[in-house]
């Protein structure tokens, strides 16, 4: 079984998030950037479990990007994966990135495509949709366990008040979150490997975007809190009631 | 004409549906054409009651592969009724079902695509959405390119007015699809009120000290009408399921009231809950950078507090 992990690198969880170029771009001096954590600790962990489970499974990353997103593509191979590509794109809306990973996995003939339910900084969840769609295979969203076995993915998915358990035949894309692995820190034994494992550049291809963000904005800084004495509870609830009037 | 997908849980639709109508209705109205929505399925019993959030007509595909909802099945009906009644602007409310049908449909149609929208679009200039980003921490204006277009909008993000209309309800034909998926179980959680679409959530961290105390969080939520909700780490040793995890690695949501006890404030907690429209803050620590974030606050022992506050709540509301 061949199976393709989309990595998106994402600005860390603490980064302070401000902008630059009258608002069109995101200020990145000094941040540190990480792997976005639906990928790595749900896709990423979840793939190198069934590669435990069954030797014959192989683990190809995937991300789209520059070249600054190399970085990450070697930290996911510290954790585990057998090679990875780097379609080079910079900047490219959901879809154009979706459309780069499903050609890429069509010609690739992978199995089982797996991408986080959403990255932390664009909150899209839509790159697993867009590459179903475009690979014409079912896509189970939302995934909190996956296993694989007879050519079948059986997955437990949150759905609208509640989960539910799919099964379809693969080729398939699923979109992973939390239930599904653990995170794993990687060891020295790892980090040594993903130096040499390969990483490849591959060409984009000439979809157009199908979106393109004008500017950002922070929102209003807040007036600062209204403080009651801890002996007084009461006209906690009395401020909730008849200033806030929320309750 | 603007197309509004309508989802339905248990026979009735969801609250944030109606928002979703809203919504739809007031891009229509800004853009000169009509709101109409769009039902896979059974009807639901208040269907009509879309015509007070401005909907005209409600369309109604119903065959039996759309009882449970498969993405590429439910893309592919959406396409060809879209197509039919010339949809040009298609929107969704922003939950799970939308997260796995609004992306397929939007390749699909090739129809630009902004999710988590918070206000209606400005159009002065192209058709630009604003988004919530970086998690809660700052907004995108995101222009959708292509004459198609498809919105999911956050729920808890549009003000929604209503007016008395009625809407007719229209059986619609489309192909059957055959879905690829088989559901072979699904577990509802009944009772509860999804954190998704609560408009008070009660939340609870660490501070806590174990699941024995939760009956603050539950007993003060009950009185409220609220859903529960708590921090990473109270979900991941196993005090509170996970579904109840807010955050940035959690669910993200936007409550008119969010109480938070015995909860750091952590910038990954805050993350998923600073869009809350009033923050409340039990904490003991007079540092913790959630008062940073909060509207009202005390500073006290959240043991010694909340007795008190039940017990207050309990006397406004008439309790006994
Ligand atoms: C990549 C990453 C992603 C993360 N994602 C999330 C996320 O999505 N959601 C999330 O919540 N966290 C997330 N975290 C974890 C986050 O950093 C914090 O560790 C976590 O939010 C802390 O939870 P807490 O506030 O319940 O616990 P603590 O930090 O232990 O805080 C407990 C609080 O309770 C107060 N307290 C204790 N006793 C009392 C008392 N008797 N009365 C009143 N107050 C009391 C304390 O003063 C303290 O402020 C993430 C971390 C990382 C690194």
């Amino acid at each position: 079984m061949k199976i393709l992990v989309c990595i998106s690198k994402t600005p860390d969880t603490t980064a302070k998030i401000a902008f630059e170029d009258n608002n069109k771009k995101f200020a990145a001096d000094g941040v540190q950037w990480i792997i976005n954590p639906y990928d790595e600790w749900y896709a990423l962990v979840r793939a190198i479990e069934l590669k435990e489970a069954d030797a014959s499974v192989s683990i190809h990353l995937i991300t789209v990007g520059g070249a600054d997103a190399e970085p990450i593509l070697r930290k996911a191979l510290a954790l585990g994966g057998d090679e990875s590509f780097r379609v080079h794109l910079e900047n490219g809306d959901a879809f154009q990135v979706a459309a780069q990973i499903a050609g890429f996995a069509k010609a690739g003939g992978y199995d089982l495509v797996l991408t986080g339910k959403e990255t932390i900084d664009y909150n899209g969840s839509s790159i697993g949709g867009m590459i179903a769609e475009l690979m014409d295979v079912p896509f189970l969203s939302h995934a909190t366990q996956l296993n694989v076995s007879g050519g079948k993915a059986t997955a437990v998915r949150e759905i609208e008040g509640g989960e539910e358990t799919n099964e379809a035949a693969l080729p398939l894309v699923v979109s992973c979150q939390k239930g599904m692995a653990e995170q794993r820190i990687p060891n020295m034994k790892g980090i040594m490997g993903a130096r040499t494992k390969p990483l490849k550049v591959v060409d984009a291809d000439t979809t157009a975007a199908l979106t393109s963000i004008e500017r950002f904005e922070l929102p209003p800084a807040k007036a600062g809190v209204k403080l009651v004495p801890a002996d007084q509870p009461e006209e906690l609830v009395r401020l909730l009631h008849e200033e806030a009037r929320v309750i | 004409m603007v197309l509004v997908f309508i989802d339905q849980n248990e026979g009735t639709i969801k609250k944030s549906s109606f928002e979703a109508a809203a919504y739809g209705a007031a891009i229509a109205q800004q853009t000169g054409k009509t709101a109409e929505a769009i039902l896979l399925g059974d009807t639901p019993a208040d269907a009509d009651q879309l015509g007070n959030y401005g909907i005209s007509k409600v369309h109604v595909v119903n065959q039996a592969s759309l009882k449970t909802m498969d993405a590429q099945v439910y893309a592919q009906v959406l396409q060809e009724a879209a197509d039919t009644l010339h949809a040009e602007i298609i929107i969704f409310s922003n939950n799970t079902t939308a997260k796995a049908v609004a992306p397929r449909l939007s390749a699909r149609m090739k129809a630009g695509m902004v999710s988590g929208a918070i206000a209606l679009p400005d159009t002065t200039n192209g058709f630009t959405v604003k988004k919530s980003v970086f998690s809660g921490k700052a907004f995108a204006h995101v222009n959708i390119l292509t004459d198609k277009k498809i919105i999911a909008l956050n729920p808890n993000a549009f003000a929604v007015t209503t007016s008395s209309g009625s809407a007719s309800v229209h059986p619609l034909e489309c192909s059957a699809v055959q879905p690829a998926v088989s559901v072979t179980q699904v577990n509802k959680v009944v009772g509860e009120i999804p954190l998704s679409e609560a408009s008070v959530v009660v939340s609870g961290g660490r501070g806590l000290k174990g699941p024995e105390n939760w009956g603050f969080v539950t007993e003060l939520a009950g009185l409220l009408g609220a859903a529960t909700a708590c921090s990473r780490p109270v979900a991941d040793i196993h005090w509170r399921p996970h579904h109840e995890h807010v955050g940035q690695t959690g669910l993200a949501i936007a409550p008119n009231l969010y109480i938070a006890i015995g909860i750091s404030g952590a910038i990954q907690h805050l993350a998923g809950v600073n869009r809350s429209k009033t923050i409340v803050v039990i904490n003991k620590d007079p540092e913790a950078p959630f008062f940073k974030a909060a509207d009202y606050g005390i500073v006290g022992d959240l043991f010694e507090v909340m007795p008190k506050i039940i017990a207050e709540v309990k006397r406004i509301k008439g309790v006994a």
